[in-house]
């Protein structure tokens, strides 16, 4: 790994921090209209964010270990991008559906932030320690590695909230942020992908065949 | 310069200041804090006033006169009858936002036979509200604690119907955004009944008028501000199929008169200060209207 794949893991860690939680914050805003805005709502959307991210990671480590390399890493990241897109395009008719079938809005809006953000957050869950995999090259440096990884994503989801509640509800509609937020996850995505392929086209230095 | 002498008698002021507030002025006779909010219940000589959050005098929600209950203290409670010039004996009365429950018991003792449904978010506001404001039920005054764009969804898909619709679920300084968009207010305007009125108290300031009339305007076309010049409140009336002519409205001023005399309304001079936006839009044409998917409401309204 060179220093700029680094610093490209770990921007696209940021991206991903930023997302997963503007997101959520935006999940409020989505369930409002038909879970309402009490308490139990914001009890759902963490709850559920919470357990996917959870067994995101769980499955990002587990992955991680056969055949790690930047272009499955840009994979998760287009999977990701693709399962974000229902939130904008289908929560209408997904929350239609459990509203009217479902009389108590916690579990209604338990069921809601299922069906549209436990898949989408466990696949952005599986970049942390992806991401991990990634960077460490030294094992006696790993627990530094995840630090700064820990500080960049963690760092992205402070941005995410807080850009997010403060300005961007006040510029676009709820489903045009999420469509952004989904588009640089795919872009980004993409472009791991390229860089992998463009350095795999040059010969190999010893810190790309650390990876393998 | 700051000596000692000073801070002394700057203390002194102080400790003199606050316990001649507590002691004549106002007393704090219940407080807590619920799901949603801090919840004050404040004494002053014969003024019981419901608070939110902070113990300043902006944020009363509801007040009564503890010798004259009947007496409507605030001017907005007051505005919101100006529906009864748009209507004729309501007979199902939707009330979202349930505060003190003034609004609740006046109707009903204007209306007995009517129904009256309550809707609050907050089971301590319902709960204050029953042991300090004599907010009372009976057979035809429900209440129910659950947020009001539930409530209205459900209502719409079992069609059920109401003449008079009335909002008040925001307060000075927070609006439950959700409830002042595009779809909430189609969602509402399919439970009114043919000839009902929705009435709804806003507190809206700076840009945030601007987008909420331009809201209210897309759902139902012309509306009636009511409102009077010494404070910030408004009352708009929306969802009436047309505007009754001045025979009809003197009729009703006639008979409502007497009737709402002992509730401190004064009719004539409230059906005043009504005016529809009908050839009188103060709004910019190109106002962004509200929607579930655009509503900012309290940032517009810094």
């Amino acid at each position: 790994m060179t220093s700029k794949t680094n610093a490209l893991i770990y921007f696209l860690a940021f991206t991903s921090g930023f997302s997963i939680m503007g997101i959520e914050l935006l999940g409020g805003r989505i369930l409002a209209p038909f879970f309402g805005s009490s308490v139990h709502i914001w009890g759902s959307i963490i709850t559920v964010f919470m357990l996917s991210l959870s067994f995101g990671y769980l499955i990002g480590g587990k992955l991680s270990t056969k055949n790690a390399s930047l272009t499955r890493y840009g994979l998760i990241f287009i999977f990701a991008s693709i399962t974000v897109l229902p939130v904008a395009l289908f929560s209408q008719p997904i929350m239609e559906f459990i509203f009217t079938r479902v009389e108590d809005s916690r579990y209604g809006s338990l069921l809601a932030s299922t069906a549209l953000f436990f898949i989408p957050t466990i696949i952005l869950g599986m970049i942390s320690p992806y991401s991990v995999r990634l960077l460490v090259t030294d094992s006696e440096k790993s627990g530094q590695v995840a630090g700064i990884l820990y500080f960049v994503s963690t760092l992205g989801s402070a941005l995410g909230t807080i850009i997010t509640s403060f300005y961007m509800v006040l510029a676009f509609e709820v489903n045009n942020i999420i469509i952004g937020f989904s588009l640089t996850l795919g872009i980004l995505g993409v472009l791991a992908i390229a860089v992998h392929k463009s350095l795999a086209s040059v010969p190999s230095t010893p810190s790309q065949l650390a990876v393998k | 310069m700051i000596t000692f002498k000073n801070i002394f008698i700057n203390v002194v002021i102080i400790i003199l200041l606050t316990t001649l507030s507590s002691s004549s002025f106002a007393r704090v006779i219940h407080s807590e804090r619920s799901l949603y909010r801090n919840i004050i219940v404040e004494d002053k000589n014969d003024l019981r006033c419901l608070k939110f959050n902070v113990k300043s005098s902006k944020t009363n929600q509801s007040c009564m006169l503890k010798g004259e209950p009947d007496k409507l203290v605030f001017n907005y409670t007051k505005l919101v009858f100006s529906s009864l010039l748009m209507i004729d004996n309501p007979k199902n009365v939707l009330i979202i936002g349930l505060g003190g429950g003034t609004l609740s018991n006046t109707i009903h003792q204007l209306y007995p036979t009517a129904k009256i449904t309550n809707v609050e978010i907050d089971p301590a506001v319902l709960k204050v509200a029953r042991e300090y404001f004599s907010f009372f039920e009976n057979d035809n005054i429900t209440s129910l604690v659950q947020d009001g764009r539930i409530f209205v969804k459900r209502e719409g898909i079992k069609k059920k119907k109401y003449d008079w619709i009335i909002l008040d679920a925001f307060n000075g300084d927070y609006i439950p955004e959700h409830l002042l968009t595009k779809e909430f207010f189609e969602e509402t305007k399919k439970i009114l009944s043919a000839n009902g009125i929705i009435s709804a108290n806003t507190f809206s300031i700076s840009q945030l008028y601007n987008h909420e009339s331009a809201t209210y305007y897309d759902v139902f076309g012309d509306f009636i501000n009511v409102s009077n010049q010494e404070n910030s409140n408004r009352i708009i009336l929306a969802g009436h199929q047309k505007l009754p002519d001045s025979a009809l409205i003197e009729s009703r001023i006639k008979l409502l008169d007497p009737q709402l005399k002992k509730f401190g309304i004064d009719i004539k001079s409230i059906s005043k200060s009504m005016v529809s936006t009908k050839d009188n839009i103060d709004w910019p044409k190109n106002t962004k209207v509200l929607t579930d998917q655009y509503s900012p409401a309290n940032l517009l309204n810094l």
